[in-house]
């Protein structure tokens, strides 16, 4: 038990461990601090100045930042005085002074933690500090976003979510004083730097400045061209987050009425990517056990996150035949939606416009890759976020809440929670497993023994070892690439000898994707986004009876009618491709 | 301002590399290494271009954006070479008073560059400075060792000062 210290906010007495910050002190007297460039372990700087307080440790009171300063024995804190009050105003003036407001038309109106603090203080000029403005041209170099620097306010949560929690750093501070910027080494716009396109920078920023590239209105247009056949795919994260945009409780699946919206968009044809992760683990698994059993690059890793498969291009491209040569489960799902399901339609895939909803920005990238066509079209035309598909929600004018549940279209909307659970760290490596088991075994596996939770959990890298039928796998899990690094770098120090690793780029898999709903720091500082998103799909699993990928029927009717054998010829033309060696600094 | 990076080529000597990895490896165990590594590659280049900060950022397994955020942090670091001939314009109190803004603004149009940067030839470099110590003489360029004073800012005074660096 560590030592306490009893302090008083506003008057209240309060006991905390030694080294707590007035902030998180605060918060044992339900009295929220607010912050702009906090983020709980990874960016506490005390540089925006809007959580300034009183604090009084026998010399009077003065003015301290909470997030950074800590209790002491018999402080007194004052967190909403006059003088408080004043500071934080003038602070957001000056911040404000130099911030582009648009908000009429910014992508985080109603969503930014600048607007919504300056409101809360009650700001009436902000113009107050008028003066010189810095004006940067928007950055939309890369495939996945844009950087609007005339919204940026310095916090840096970016820089320390892409240097931090990715280990990464391809964004920094440059310059100093009035003309500072975040931007890349010797200014490269940030398409031609080594970035991953993952998109935490995003889902961390305060403001508009940071924002994926909204192709909305190109799925609107789509959807209005009668030549056009759309047809829509959405990842398993894609139901566990939604909700939040329509004020449903954090890890609320959203499933059945996320189809409905889609049919009510105008989506002629609603598939569910959950199928294309089935198809994955059919694909991914049979390469796993060729590999094994002939001798082949050990140990395999995942190829499902696009972020992480062009982390590995650019920093561990010596480990690119480790990499399953498995298409995505998005990939997979649009190939066969402009090959298999064309067919069956009796459509011209060059009719198709195959789109797909994910958590994911990082798709944005992939969809764009060679070697990513398997009808020679595009096996996805257009990656929207999570993001994206509530605000095309909302501007058609969709009520939500009041929608029915509905199902997925069927084939490509049948899917057992092994392609559910793809979600979540880990739950790839669990849904492998389940299919290994059974392969290798030879043996049914009964629904009580598909739990593989030594997998399961929000903890940056697990390890479990499983023997079957003679055979020992050892295996690794590792989500938010500074995670996967230090895994690889155990891998090639020949310190680890895993047979199969499951790499995803966000922390807590694609849950936590960036294209997630963006939640404010008061929010994400202390609430674990992965874990209670992961829930929600993880429950849907357990009660499911098709919880294996290969008892999933449609998946085995689509191998009779037309794949044949998983790893077999049809299978890799269609849903196998390859990757390139890239760099790091150019 | 931000700072300028140079355009110029990169005509580092495999010697000089040679040094800086020396230097790199001296240092590289120490915290907060980084700056005085830059500081050396700097002595040793005579300035920091992304060839340097490259080997550097790759030595130290860091990123390079970090390296060049330290570099246009700091006053002290240039990206931009200095010239075969080094032009300072004091921009002082006393010589800026008497004129030195005129000066550096028509030595900025004869070169063809702002200051702190290089002529693409690499025989002028333009920086300001802040005071020589010869403020009776305001306003006050010197170049290299030479010191020109009582300066007007006229072209023709600046082409004729300029003309004796013809080699």
């Amino acid at each position: 038990m560590s030592e306490m210290v009893n302090v008083k906010i506003n008057g209240l007495a309060v006991a905390v461990p030694k080294g707590t910050s007035i902030l998180e002190a605060a918060r044992e007297a339900s009295v929220t601090i607010p912050t702009l460039c906090y983020l709980k372990d990874i960016n506490e700087i005390g540089a925006c100045r809007m959580c300034m307080v009183e604090a009084n440790e026998g010399r009077g009171f003065r003015l301290v930042a909470a997030c950074v300063y800590p209790v002491s024995e018999g402080m007194e804190v004052l967190t909403n005085s006059p003088k408080v009050l004043d500071a934080r105003r003038k602070n957001m003036q000056l911040i404000l002074s130099n911030h582009d407001k648009k908000c009429l038309s910014c992508v985080r109106s109603k969503n930014c933690e600048l607007q919504k603090l300056a409101n809360e203080l009650g700001i009436e000029d902000d113009d107050f500090y008028a003066g010189e403005k810095t004006v940067y041209p928007i950055d939309d170099s890369a495939a996945h976003m844009y950087r609007d620097n005339n919204k940026c306010i310095l916090c840096r949560r970016c820089v320390a979510a892409c240097a931090v929690t990715q280990g990464i750093g391809v964004i920094g501070a440059n310059e100093r004083g009035f003309i500072t910027n975040i931007g890349s080494q010797f200014n490269k716009p940030l398409g031609e730097t080594a970035c991953v396109s993952c998109g935490q920078c995003i889902t961390v920023c305060p403001t508009g400045a940071l924002s994926e590239k909204d192709y909305t209105d190109k799925v609107f247009a789509a959807i209005a061209d009668p030549t056009k056949h759309v047809v829509v795919q959405t990842a398993p994260s894609v139901r566990a987050g939604l909700g939040e945009l329509f004020g449903y409780p954090i890890g609320t699946n959203v499933e059945g009425k996320m189809a409905a919206a889609l049919r009510r968009l105008g989506f002629d044809v609603v598939t569910d990517t959950n199928y294309g992760a089935d198809l994955t683990i059919m694909e991914e698994g049979t390469e796993l056990i060729e590999r094994v059993t002939n001798g082949g690059v050990l140990p395999m890793i995942t190829s499902c996150s696009p972020g992480w498969v062009k982390f590995c291009e650019h920093y561990f491209p010596d480990m690119i035949p480790n990499l399953s040569t498995c298409k995505s489960p998005q990939q997979m799902q649009g190939a066969i939606i402009k090959t298999y399901y064309a067919e069956k339609m009796g459509w011209d895939p060059k009719d198709i416009v195959s789109v797909s909803i994910m958590p994911c920005t990082a798709k944005k990238f992939e969809c764009g890759r060679d070697d990513q066509s398997a009808s020679g079209y595009p096996d996805v035309d257009i990656a929207l976020t999570t993001r994206e598909l509530g605000r095309m929600i909302d501007r058609a004018g969709l009520d939500f809440r009041s929608l029915p549940d509905e199902k997925f279209d069927d084939p490509l909307g049948i899917y057992s929670g092994a392609g559910l659970i793809f979600g979540a760290t880990g739950g790839v490596m669990e849904a492998a497993l389940r299919f290994a088991v059974e392969k290798i075994s030879g043996e049914k596996l009964p629904n009580d023994k598909l739990d593989f939770t030594d997998v399961r959990g929000i903890e940056g890298v697990k390890e479990a070892s499983y023997t079957v039928g003679g055979l020992t796998v050892k295996v690794a899990v590792a989500s938010g690439l500074a995670n996967a690094r230090r895994l690889l770098e155990k891998v090639q120090a020949g310190e680890a000898d895993y047979t199969f690793i499951e790499i995803m780029a966000c922390p807590g898999g694609c849950v936590n994707g960036g294209g997630q709903p963006i939640q404010p720091a008061s929010v994400r500082n202390f609430v674990d986004l992965r874990a209670e998103r992961a829930k929600a799909l993880y429950s849907v699993d357990a009660e499911m009876d098709l919880r294996k990928s290969q008892d999933n029927p449609a998946i085995q009717t689509l191998y009779k009618e037309y794949l044949g054998e998983p790893g077999g010829h049809k299978a890799h033309e269609l849903l196998h491709t390859s990757y390139v060696a890239r760099k790091v600094n150019f | 301002m931000a700072k300028k990076i140079a355009t110029i080529p990169f005509t580092g000597t495999a010697e000089q590399e040679q040094e800086l990895r020396a230097v790199i490896d001296a240092l590289r165990d120490d915290p907060g290494c980084l700056m005085p590594i830059m500081q050396k590659a700097q002595e040793i280049y005579g300035y920091l271009p992304l060839e340097v900060q490259t080997v550097i950022a790759e030595e130290l397994n860091i990123p390079l954006e970090k390296v060049f955020g330290v570099a246009t942090f700091y006053a002290q670091f240039t990206m931009s070479p200095k010239g075969k001939y080094r032009i300072s314009v004091c921009l002082g109190t006393a010589c800026y008073v008497k004129g030195s803004g005129v000066v550096m603004e028509k030595l900025e149009e004869l070169l063809g560059i702002d200051s702190g940067e290089i002529t693409q030839d690499g025989k002028f470099s333009l920086d300001d400075c802040r005071c020589v110590g010869a403020c009776g003489l305001a306003p006050v360029v010197t170049i290299n060792d030479d010191v020109y004073g009582r300066l007007t800012g006229k072209s023709e005074e600046l082409q004729e000062i300029l003309a004796k660096y013809a080699d």
